[in-house]
């Protein structure tokens, strides 16, 4: 099956984070959000009210979907630019709000 | 302290620091993105090279408003997340987890357009996106959805549809939701809609090459729901008497823009609702003045107009604030506006008909029961309908009933929809049931950012 999203131009300098403990290699100053889309990843989170899954949904920093732990802090995944080392957790349901 | 601060690098705050720093003031202009743009020119300087081709020439002569920022008394600062306004206008933001306070003498909110909610079921699934996020990922990232479907009414989504076919990726299919009806009702607006034939020839261009691609088109839908547990996986809907199912990774959905009053709503400045595009605006003077008089508002943020209008907007509110700063005589002014205004007279013309032609969903606007409409806070229209019936009354009472409006988008993404379900439950004008009060700070804040800040000397 195709991956959800295709990257037109790969290529360029990648560097490595980790999302929920597994290794990825993602293109270096990239948007995150759009990156983690591009790498298969498309739940970014599990909602605080009922756990339900989540990913981007406007990409403009405005809805608050795509937010992500990096380094234990919460962050939006689409306002952030990718940096090599990055450690990246996804927020789990109603113990992690 | 700066003559002028404004908030927000698409085409009219650009547009606007430029007019305003040729007439000699200063110019500080705060923008949430790393680099010029707004969401319409995107990372313009970065990616007009590489995909400009793909993306058209509405993108790439976003250009000509980044070169023009280049200006000694201009100062562009990227990254700037604006979290609070006071008057005397004091503006506090924040650049990598630091914050900093900004004294100026006018203000110019320039923050743009939110894409409309558009709360059907399944729509909070992973996998479904708005249609302009999608042109996001592809002008910024160079990303694009595989086996996507468009859903819902306007021109973004030939424009989207247009550019995936030209990266090699058209969608599955287009799901209108405006019917022959609405067209019909739109053909009144049709012969004064000719003085912008520019935009309905581009419109008829893009439906052309989708057609000869073979891309579905469905006009008329009603009963969208998308399908999915963990993920969207369908997208079903009725069309020409027919059920139909989708099967799609990637459900984008779209039915207008609206203006993105958090800002202007924050300093409790005054907005009206606007019926021919189902949402609030700021009142503002032809300069684009607001009810508070130190402050302007410019661009689609004051009403949806497309990026054209949003520049010349821009200009016209920096001329007025020249004026009001003595730096331009009422002459010189009047003169710099005229061809401005006769350029937006033009560019507006075929809004009438565009707006018709293809309304919201309406069914997105009052919901069923069961649909999520406050994302952040999982609240359904039925309990926003509860609500009302329990004796909640407007839309900062819902609040204590449910929370809805108080999640991290802080009401964004449900405002409209929760005025417009207590209006029907009411009886009542929008206008008349209000909005919520949105408070700062507009963007989440540390504690040690605001307890780092250094406030400027009081002059």
């Amino acid at each position: 099956m195709k991956p959800a999203f295709r990257d037109l131009a790969p290529g360029g300098r990648r560097v490595g984070v980790t999302f929920d403990g597994r290794a990825l290699q993602l293109p270096e100053g990239q948007n995150l959000a759009a990156a983690l889309l591009a790498a298969g990843i498309g739940r970014f989170r599990d909602t605080p009210v009922s756990g339900a899954p989540r990913g981007p949904f406007c990409m403009m920093g405005a809805c608050y979907d795509c937010l992500v732990l990096i380094d234990g802090c919460t962050r939006q995944a689409c306002q952030t630019e990718v940096r090599d080392g990055l450690v990246i957790d996804t927020p789990r349901g109603p113990a992690d709000a | 302290m700066h003559d002028l601060i404004v908030i927000g690098a698409g085409p009219a705050g650009m547009a606007a620091a430029r007019e305003a720093a040729e007439t000699g003031l200063s110019v500080l202009l705060l923008d949430e993105q790393r680099r010029a743009g707004g969401q319409i020119y995107r990372d313009v300087d970065r990616v007009a090279p590489l995909r400009g081709d793909l993306l058209g020439r509405d993108y790439t002569e976003g250009l000509a408003l980044t070169r023009r920022l280049d200006h000694a008394a201009i100062t562009h600062v990227a990254g700037a997340v604006v979290w609070q306004i006071e008057t005397p206008l004091r503006v506090a933001y924040s650049i990598d987890d630091k914050a900093h306070v900004a004294k100026g003498r006018r203000l110019l909110i320039a923050t743009g357009a939110l894409e409309r909610p558009m709360p059907l079921p399944g729509w909070t699934l992973p996998g479904v996106m708005s249609a302009g996020a999608a042109q996001i990922l592809l002008k910024q990232s160079g990303i694009v959805a595989q086996r996507a479907v468009l859903a819902g009414s306007g021109p973004l989504l030939y424009l989207v549809a247009a550019q995936m076919l030209r990266a090699g990726t058209p969608p599955l299919a287009l799901v209108e939701t405006q019917s022959r009806a609405d067209l019909a009702r739109a053909m009144r607006h049709l012969p004064a809609a000719l003085r912008g034939w520019r935009y309905l020839a581009k419109g008829m261009a893009m439906l052309a090459a989708l057609k000869r691609a073979g891309v579905a088109r469905h006009v008329g839908a009603t009963g969208l729901a998308i399908e999915g547990q963990d993920r969207a996986r369908a997208l079903r809907f009725t069309a020409g008497g027919k059920s139909h199912r989708i099967e799609a990774d990637t459900v984008l959905l779209h039915h207008g823009v609206v203006p993105n009053t958090q800002t202007a709503r924050s300093m409790g400045l005054v907005h009206r609702w606007n019926a021919a595009q189902s949402c609030f605006a700021p009142t503002l003077d032809d300069w684009g003045r607001s009810s508070d008089p130190e402050v302007f508002i410019a661009g689609d943020g004051a009403g949806i107009g497309g990026a054209r209008v949003a520049a010349l907007a821009g200009q016209m509110a920096a001329l007025q604030i020249a004026h009001d700063l003595g730096a331009l005589s009422p002459a010189r002014r009047d003169q710099a506006a005229a061809p401005l205004r006769r350029a937006m007279a033009r560019e507006r013309a075929a809004r009438p008909f565009i707006d018709a032609a293809y309304p919201p969903h309406a069914p997105a606007l009052l919901p069923e029961d069961d649909t999520i409409v406050c994302r952040c806070e999982e609240v359904t229209a039925g309990d926003i309908r509860r609500y009302a019936k329990m004796g909640c009354d407007g839309p900062n009472q819902t609040k204590a009933f449910g929370r809805p409006g108080m999640g991290p988008c802080q009401g964004r993404y449900c405002g409209l929809t929760v005025t417009q379900l207590l209006s029907e439950a009411h009886g009542r004008r929008p206008d008349e049931t209000g909005y919520y009060r949105i408070r700062p700070p507009l963007k989440p804040v540390t504690l040690g950012e605001i307890a780092a800040l250094e406030l400027p000397k009081e002059d």
